[in-house]
């Protein structure tokens, strides 16, 4: 969920009231915002840096707000303020409109195609910045490109100061070698292959060197006079940098994502246009492709949706008239009139709310507007009968057993080391049938569990200064490649008892086992019943180790550890283990 | 000390029962009580060997009261001892000098020399010839004195410190010869089963004192209930794992049946794809999931349900604009470590829509794995808890009613709900309970109701509304044992003495 930060004076002006920061978090909840944090620079720096650093930092208030991912038409408080506006009825319908003054155009070169092969631009005239307009405007930036944009992957923006480049534009595909110019902040010229090493060390920029680092040509964007505009998605050419007293501003957007380039394309222009000379309005840009093919941009697409008043009524559980349900929509900034036609209700989707996708998306800001704690909470009728997984009715019947049996219950993790299931116990990795994973941050997550002893013989490692016997069991899954499943694997649910003790106490476990067997009903013979017969395993101590046969199914084994298993978990008594498959017990 | 008898067996063996019964015939003899201290003094033994038989009585029931008291008392410092003995020092001074006299400087040479001097000059017992040939020279003034230091001292010492006066007894204190002390003692006083023998006592009943009746004849040894009992030798169910077992009960108790959820290993298809999760979303990411190397991918889909999740994403459909990117096999191929139990609800709700329509009612407890960064709160594995209902024309307000009744068993009443964002649930609504002890709300779980996109693929009717809910398990049960940090609770690390010492778990009260 990301955070959006705003000074709390500021937005308070742009609302035109204050509140105190209990109402102002009601209303957030209200809304479907969180109120995360009331800070300021000064406490965030003294936090993160310590007070020295903090002194002389602004103490100005800032809230911190946590906005739903998919709104990123409040990822500013230019927005922000608008959707609140019009969610209290303070302000009319967000608009933009199309100018028809100049098209600038961004002509496509076709070598973009394998590295980044969308651009869309658009032109924000006679703009007035301000502080606080610009360090939004820098913010919202960083924002999208954080959130939508997943780390200028799928899009990047550049913003440019127009006065200082001349259209058309042309967005091409060069080898790095051949790039050249001063990038922002940069004093000087780099090659792109010199800027990548450059930001090698960047704690910023260089999260976003993998994008295309390896790729044969990177993207850039030229103006008609050869200046460069932007090395997408890493940064922008020093030459057109955009300050406060930039008037005209040129925003291209370069994607591997076409329909989210527009919509952050739509985003920019939509939160921003408000600062224009003619307020809410901006100027296109033509885009030419390869082939000849052109296009308009920003497409600032107003969608109609037409729903029933029953629809909205029966979904949420209300019954409003059509007309209340279109004014609830309307303070959703989805201005929506009744059209007359029984309880038809035409709903117009704004630019600004890409998230809108379908008729319960529609429903739910009905539901948001009309207030979800003013919902009557009713009781569905459905009818039905309880069933339990007769796998986990088995797992609790035992459990509560085997713990009247005098054995305390673990509780491991489903993930450990490959050395935990494997070396320590003797064995080889390659000869166990375990589940690999590739994206372990430590070793603790290399496997899943194909068996539940490791994580006993842990737990009663951590646990050494308890008295002795320790006497543990765990019912669990571990997890086993299973060619004949979908997925290649399959968990098996399996019983595992250790006891740990100054003498190995074969006889409790084996004693347990009997128990077990008891309590499944499986009787002590051969052939029918269950018995146990001596094994070789190197988990074992030799001669010491038994297969559990049930019904002449092996479902397990038992016996006393070896002790380099011992000395491998740091344990120092001897110790006797059981583990078995329950699921032939179903 | 555990058991009940052993205290006073060992008290017991303390004093023996001459002293005992010599104890309980002075008791007898008088009618207020006696005072240890006293009986100590006049039986000339150590005050502790009569406390020892104080104990040893009380240990028997009622034969005697004792109350505990605290007297001062005047006892001989070492010097004074020394002079009780010896005599005072002037007295010493006065008969070492001979009818001749004695040079001074001889005097002083004796170790009681200086002191006895000057006390002795004062009584005027003595006189100093300075002018004697020879030097200073002391003389006897009187034929015979009266050591009253000495005799003052001895009547202390023999206990009858009584017999002088205060400020008698306060000089001698600034000499250094006497000194107050402070003295426990027990008054003693019959109790209500006084007798001057002591019948011996039995620690326990016996078959043999069951058989033949005597146990009426036997006095038994009190217990002491101040001690805790044994403790007995059992096992113990892990604490998640009984609040676990609640939550069981409450779904069953509520009509919901259990779903397998016995499947770690997920695709990435019917964990993500199948819930109109996009195939670009953060969750997706390696920094979030756990995908897997071997086996890596999945293969056997339901081939025409998999063109028409294909389709909803890529394009949209069934009322949807769709995400309307290209939507790759390859990455619903994938094989992870299922980041939610969802994905199960995804296999049943598209088994449920393969045959006639029937309402269900389904839950699961399980495991699911998140590659996240660790602290005090957060695993890499936790269990989740998931409701999810399916029926004709559920409405949002079915949805709050639901979770209403089902927190309501956790013993949490005050609700409300806030809407949220996900990406397959609209509405969402994350669920916030008031918490009396922070005196805030606070967050306790997410819910919403399944997205067209997700179930109209899947074949279900389109009147059909599917509400659903989760919220973790640890998270609660952290709260309900008081643990703070996670690994105490799961995994090897947990404190076993935590697991023995946990109370039954009933979540409402």
């Amino acid at each position: 969920m990301p955070t959006v930060g705003v000074k709390r004076d500021l937005l308070f002006k742009a609302l035109g009231r204050s509140y105190t920061d209990e109402e102002f978090d009601e209303l957030c909840f209200e809304f479907g915002l969180e109120l995360d944090e009331i800070t300021s620079e000064k406490e965030i720096i003294s936090r993160e840096q310590g007070d020295t650093k903090a002194s002389g930092a602004s103490d100005v208030i800032l809230y911190k707000i946590d906005v739903p991912a998919n709104r990123y038409d409040l990822l500013c408080l230019e927005g922000l303020v608008r959707g609140l506006q019009v969610f209290k009825n303070k302000c009319n319908r967000y608009q933009c409109d199309l100018p028809v003054d100049p098209m600038f155009a961004a002509l496509h070169s076709p070598q973009t195609e394998a590295v980044r092969p969308h651009a869309v631009a658009a032109v924000l005239r006679n703009i007035t910045f301000t502080q606080e307009r610009y360090d939004s405007f820098i913010e919202l930036q960083e924002k999208l490109h954080q959130n939508i944009c997943r780390k200028r992957s799928l899009v990047a923006i550049g913003t440019h100061d127009l006065d200082t480049i001349s259209g058309p534009f042309t967005y091409t595909a060069k080898r790095p070698g051949d790039i050249s110019f001063k990038p922002l902040n940069q004093t000087k010229e780099y090659t792109a292959t010199q800027l990548m090493s450059l930001y090698k060390t960047d704690s910023h920029l260089r999260h976003y060197l993998h994008i295309i680092e390896d790729k044969p040509l990177y993207p850039v964007i030229y103006d008609s006079n050869g200046v460069v505009l932007s090395m997408p998605p890493i940064i922008n050419g020093d030459h057109s940098k955009i300050s406060l007293k930039t008037k005209n501003v040129f925003i291209e957007c370069t994607a591997t994502d076409q329909t989210k380039a527009k919509t952050v394309l739509d985003m920019m222009v939509t939160m921003f246009s408000e600062y224009c000379a003619q307020p809410f309005t901006v100027e296109e840009a033509e885009v030419v492709y390869p082939d000849g093919k052109t296009c308009i941009y920003p497409e600032l697409a107003y969608r109609k949706e037409k729903l029933s008043g029953k629809f909205i009524n029966q979904k949420v559980g209300i019954n409003e008239s059509t007309e209340k349900i279109a004014h609830l929509l309307t303070r959703m900034c989805l201005l929506s009139q009744a059209t007359g036609a029984g309880d038809e209700i035409e709903v117009e989707i704004p630019p600004t709310r890409s998230d809108i996708i379908h008729a319960c998306d529609i429903m739910e800001d009905a539901a948001i507007a009309y207030g979800f704690n003013n919902i009557t909470r009713t009781t569905p009728r459905t009818y039905t009968v309880a069933n339990q997984f007769p796998l986990n009715k088995l797992t609790e019947l035992l459990r509560q057993d085997l713990a009247a049996a005098g054995f305390t219950e673990a509780l491991n993790f489903a993930l450990c080391s490959q050395e935990d299931i494997a070396e320590k116990l003797g064995k080889k990795i390659s000869e166990m049938r375990a589940v690999h994973i590739s994206n372990p941050k430590t070793a603790e997550f290399q496997v899943a569990r194909t068996t539940l002893l490791p994580g006993l013989l842990k737990t009663i490692a951590a646990n050494r200064k308890m008295p002795l016997p320790l006497k543990l069991f765990e019912i669990s899954d571990v997890v086993l490649k299973d060619e004949t499943k979908d997925v290649g694997a399959r968990n098996s649910r399996r019983f595992c008892a250790v006891y740990y003790n100054k003498s190995p106490g074969f006889e409790v476990i084996h004693g347990l086992l009997d128990r077990t067997m008891q309590l499944l009903e499986v009787k002590p013979a051969r052939g029918e019943g269950y018995h146990i017969q001596t094994a070789d395993d190197s988990t074992f101590f030799p001669g010491r180790c038994a297969d559990i046969f049930v019904r002449g199914k092996n479902v397990g084994r038992l016996g006393v550890l070896h002790p380099d298993v011992i000395n491998r978990f740091e344990l120092t008594m001897p110790c006797s283990a059981l583990e078995m498959d329950i699921e032939p017990f179903l | 000390p555990t058991a009940y008898c052993l205290a006073s067996v060992s008290l017991y063996s303390m004093a023996d029962t001459g002293v005992l019964e010599t104890l309980l015939q002075r008791v007898e003899k008088v009618d207020d009580g006696v005072d240890s201290l006293a009986v100590a003094t006049s039986l000339g033994v150590d005050h502790q060997v009569i406390v020892g038989a104080v104990k040893s009585l009380q240990a028997l029931g009622d034969v005697i009261s004792a109350e505990l008291r605290s007297s001062k008392h005047w006892e001989l410092t070492e010097e004074g001892t020394e002079i009780a003995e010896q005599g005072s020092h002037e007295s010493r001074v006065f008969s070492c000098i001979p009818q001749e006299g004695l040079a001074q400087s001889e005097l002083m040479k004796l170790p009681f020399g200086k002191i006895g001097f000057s006390k002795a000059m004062s009584s005027k017992w003595i006189r100093v010839d300075k002018a004697h040939e020879g030097g200073p020279r002391i003389f006897r003034t009187v034929e015979s004195i009266d050591d009253q230091v000495r005799e003052k001292l001895l009547l202390v010492q023999k206990g009858h410190s009584t017999q002088l006066e205060e400020k008698e007894k306060n000089e001698l204190k600034k000499r250094k010869l006497l000194s107050e002390v402070t003295v426990k003692s027990y008054w003693i006083t019959k109790g209500n089963s006084f007798s001057t023998t002591i019948t011996k006592q039995e620690t326990e009943l016996t078959p043999e004192m069951i058989a033949s009746g005597n146990w009426k004849e036997k006095k038994f040894k009190p217990y002491n209930f101040e001690a805790m009992g044994v403790a007995p030798d059992c096992g113990h169910l892990h604490p998640l794992m009984k609040v676990r077992t609640q939550f069981r009960q409450i779904f069953l108790e509520m009509g919901f049946t259990e779903m397998p959820t016995n499947n770690f290993i997920e695709s990435s298809f019917w964990n993500f794809d199948s819930l109109f999760q996009p195939q670009q979303h953060p969750a997706r990411d390696q920094h979030d999931t756990f995908f897997l190397s071997d086996p890596a991918h999945a293969h056997e889909f339901p081939q025409d349900y998999l063109e028409r999740v294909k389709k909803v994403h890529s394009e949209g459909g069934y009322g949807s604009q769709g995400y309307k990117y290209d939507w790759k096999i390859e990455e619903a191929q994938k094989n992870i470590l299922r980041t939610h139990t969802t994905a199960v609800s995804a296999r049943m709700l598209y088994k449920l829509a393969q045959q006639k329509f029937t309402p269900v009612k389904y839950f699961s407890i399980d495991r699911v794995f998140r590659n996240e960064t660790l602290d005090a709160t957060h695993l890499a594995e936790f269990h989740q808890i998931e409701g999810v209902v399916a029926d004709y024309g559920l409405t949002l307000g079915d949805l709050m009613g639901v979770l209403h009744q089902f927190f309501t068993k956790l013993g949490i009443t005050k609700l409300r709900f806030k809407p949220a964002y996900n990406p397959y649930t609209e509405p969402s609504m994350e669920v916030f309970s008031y918490h009396e002890g922070l005196k805030k709300w606070v967050e306790v779980g997410n819910s919403g109701v399944f997205r067209p996109e997700m179930l109209l693929p899947m074949g279900l009717p389109e009147d059909v509304s599917v509400i659903a809910w989760g919220l973790s398990l640890e998270r609660p049960t952290m709260i309900k044992y008081g643990i703070n940090n996670i690994r105490e609770l799961v995994g090897h690390k947990v404190n076993l003495q935590m697991v023995y010492d946990s109370p039954i778990c009933r979540l409402d009260s």
